[in-house]
């Protein structure tokens, strides 16, 4: 992987309430930068929400993307989280074909493997939630593959740094 | 301050009213003296309720020219300007005054009626999501969902508009919050904790400065816009002088340093003088000051100041290698920066004298001013522009329009107060000279204010001559007119072999006629002599004179650099 093709991980308090995300992502198309993934949810602080971005680029970029939303009067806190330093984690529902038994079984045991669920089955399909890394779900994906994928949905990087190290807003 | 004032649980001010007087409260416990704006029907209440607040307000005769009279207000005082429209096209009209204001860091206060809450999303009449259109060209923006909210969003909008880099902040305000009724709380203070705008200047990153502009054999400082927001004119005068290093300035940081001081270069960049251009290219050490090294200051970028280190003062970190390399960063107020970085080198022992340099600097100065000496006294943009000078007091105000008009006063109207230059240098806004002249005017009664403009720009706001008229804002229009969008065809002339596509203008209207159509002054000046007697007159008229001065269509701006390219590749004549 080259330098430029690097995924960063950025993980930003900010307020919540309407709009917040409009700015955000608006801050992002208006400075050419290109999100991967971003995912959002209140955190146990009053008022406020996490979002976990993930940008591809080089350091400039992502020095940049940081400074930017930082100048949000919105966005709280800004980190970093440095691969190697942080317990990152997607999920993903897979829609997989099963024609018969035997491919019934087959995802079965495959999603055991992936340590993910099976949770809905139909006569010709069975659907898989599998937690894991990026990696991992790209796997599990490759696998069902042949089987024929139906549908798929994935919630994008949800990440926290490890050990005592926070994002967390001092009150 | 209100008759039926009581406190809330947290101990702040309630009081009962309506949100449209809570509004012009709230306005007025912030300072503001003066609204520019235009009724319409999504903010009648608030129209409705200033007849009863001791508020001056200036009815403009397009939202634009309101926004950017609230820009020359805010430009020539530094407090912030308030601007007022209707919802809809209201709004939208006001959206090339705020991306004006934002692009050179400007402190305003927008506030737009909008449609009834329970209408907004429903394309109702004179519906226009302005909170979506502006939130680009905004440091922050505001739909107010409650009348109780009114008086703290109004107090955080100027808080944010005129702390850290200041900027345009937009209140949308749906109509039937202006008439809701409500116990409505005034805060005292501002919580948002997204938001620290005082930063101190790193210790050792200044350090390091000190340590590279007193090693400097040939320093220089480059002074942007920061400098007059920061108001730190005295502490750049004294790291100058301490250093005895020639200051050039960018467009926005124009008179922020005396440009008849020994050691003023003038301007830089695109139209910047011959010796800026040229020395700072020589620099070993550049101190840059509340810039943001925007491509028509530093021309190619890979080519600019190639031997120098970089040390960069801004107090918005994002601007920080945002364009160029920097050597040291310091994110800081320009003012606290420049103090620090003096103290420092005033406790260093041993400090190099860059007499060589001072030489060079010098000469340079030298050659260029005899080759200026040289002009003739025929009606030339130059001398136009020289006369205007000579006949303004030192304190008197210039804004300028957009184009050739803004790049002659650039290369040639010496700057000696700081806030008297004021122009639209980020957006490029044609239009911009004239309102923004009006709001300088309504700042600064007691300094004659003149807008150097050209005919493109001028028509794009001369209705607002109206407004000048009707409320007693004398200004002076000064109108170098060549009857051509004169910067569009000088590039056509040298990028693109004289073929002249669509800049005619065509002398077209008869501005002395049109002046005088709305009640002004207009006077036509065919010499030198006649444009003296024209400006010494305007100055003094109780009303405003628009100056028309016929000059070449075949007229250029040089020194130029062409964009895209090097400081280096500057075309000289």
């Amino acid at each position: 992987m080259t330098e430029s093709e690097q995924l960063h991980i950025i993980a930003a308090i900010v307020e919540h309430k309407p709009g917040v995300l409009y700015r955000v992502s608006n801050m992002f198309r208006r400075r050419g930068f290109n999100i991967e993934s971003i995912t959002v949810g209140p955190t146990e602080e009053d008022g406020l929400a996490r979002m976990t971005i993930t940008v591809k680029g080089d350091e400039y970029l992502v020095e940049q993307v940081v400074k930017q939303l930082r100048k949000l009067i919105d966005v709280v806190k800004v980190s970093r989280l440095l691969s190697g330093e942080t317990v990152l984690r997607e999920m993903a529902l897979i829609k997989i074909r099963t024609v018969d038994a035997k491919a019934r079984t087959d995802v079965v045991n495959y999603v055991e493997i992936f340590r993910g669920r099976i949770v809905d089955v139909a006569h010709e399909s069975m659907t898989a939630e599998i937690t894991g890394t990026p990696d991992k779900i790209d796997a599990f994906i490759e696998l069902m593959r042949p089987f024929g994928i139906l549908e798929d949905a994935r919630t994008g990087i949800t990440a926290l740094s490890r050990g005592l190290r926070s994002v967390r807003v001092e009150a | 301050m209100v008759a039926n004032a009581n406190r809330n649980a947290e101990g702040i001010e309630v009081s009962r009213m309506m949100g449209s007087k809570a509004l012009l409260e709230a306005l007025k416990r912030e300072g503001v003296k003066v609204i520019f704006g235009i009724p319409g029907g999504a903010i009648m209440p608030v129209y409705d309720a200033l007849l009863d607040f001791d508020i001056r307000h200036i009815l403009a005769r397009h939202e634009q020219c309101a926004g950017h009279m609230a820009d020359g207000y805010a430009r020539a005082s530094g407090s912030v300007g308030v601007c007022m429209a209707t919802s809809g096209p209201g709004a939208t009209n006001l959206v090339t005054a705020i991306a004006t204001a934002y692009m050179d860091s400007s402190p305003i206060v927008a506030i737009t009626g909008q449609v009834t809450r329970n209408m907004i999303g429903k394309d109702g009449f004179q519906e226009a999501d302005i909170v979506g259109i502006t939130t680009p060209i905004t440091k922050y923006n505001y739909q107010v969902m409650a009348a109780k909210d009114i008086p703290r969003i109004v107090k955080e909008a100027f808080y944010i508009a005129s702390t850290g880099r200041p900027g345009p902040v937009l209140i949308d305000l749906p109509r039937d919050v202006q008439t809701e009724e409500d116990e409505i709380p005034f805060p005292k203070s501002v919580k948002l904790r997204g938001y620290n705008p005082s930063v101190e200047p790193h210790p050792l990153q200044v350090k390091r400065a000190a340590e590279l502009l007193v090693q400097a054999e040939r320093p220089m400082i480059l002074a942007g816009g920061g400098i007059h927001i920061s108001r730190a004119y005295e502490e750049l005068l004294a790291l100058a002088e301490l250093l005895n290093a020639p200051v050039a300035t960018t467009l926005m940081g124009k008179g922020c340093f005396p440009e008849n001081h020994p050691l003023s270069l003038g301007g830089v960049g695109m139209h910047g003088t011959k010796e800026a251009n040229l020395l700072i290219l020589e620099a070993d050490v550049l101190l840059a000051v509340g810039t943001r090294f925007s491509d028509r200051t530093t021309g190619r970028l890979t080519e600019f100041c190639p031997d120098a280190k970089i040390i960069h003062v801004d107090i918005d970190a994002a601007e920080i290698r945002k364009n160029a390399k920097v050597d040291v960063p310091i994110v800081a107020d320009a003012k606290k920066a420049m103090k620090a970085i003096r103290d420092q080198i005033l406790q260093m022992a041993s400090r190099r004298e860059p007499s060589l340099w001072l030489k060079r600097v010098r000469e340079l100065k030298d050659q260029m001013n005899a080759e200026t000496s040289l002009e003739g006294d025929s009606l030339r943009p130059k001398s136009i522009i020289k006369t205007l000078r000579r006949l303004l007091p030192e304190d008197a105000i210039v804004t300028t329009e957009v184009g050739q008009n803004q790049m002659w006063a650039f290369l040639h109207f010496q700057v000696i107060k700081p806030r008297t230059y004021i122009t639209s240098g980020g957006l490029g806004t044609m239009g911009f000279g004239f309102p923004a002249a009006l709001g300088a005017k309504v700042a600064r009664p007691d300094v004659p204010v003149v807008d150097i403009a050209g005919d493109g720009s001028f028509i794009m706001t001369e209705q607002d001559l109206a407004t000048s008229v009707m409320e007693d804002i004398p200004v002076t229009v000064l109108i170098l007119n060549n009857s051509v969008l004169g910067m569009v065809a000088q590039w056509q002339r040298l990028f693109y072999n004289r073929r002249y596509s669509h800049v005619n203008l065509g002398g077209i209207p008869d501005f002395v006629k049109l002046a005088e159509a709305y009640g002004a002054r207009g006077e036509r000046a065919k010499s030198l002599s006649d444009l003296e007697e024209a400006i010494t007159k305007a100055i003094r008229s109780d009303v405003t004179t628009v100056i028309d001065v016929p000059i070449s269509p075949e007229e250029n701006v040089f020194p130029m650099v062409p964009a895209g390219k090097a400081l280096k590749e500057m075309i000289w004549e």
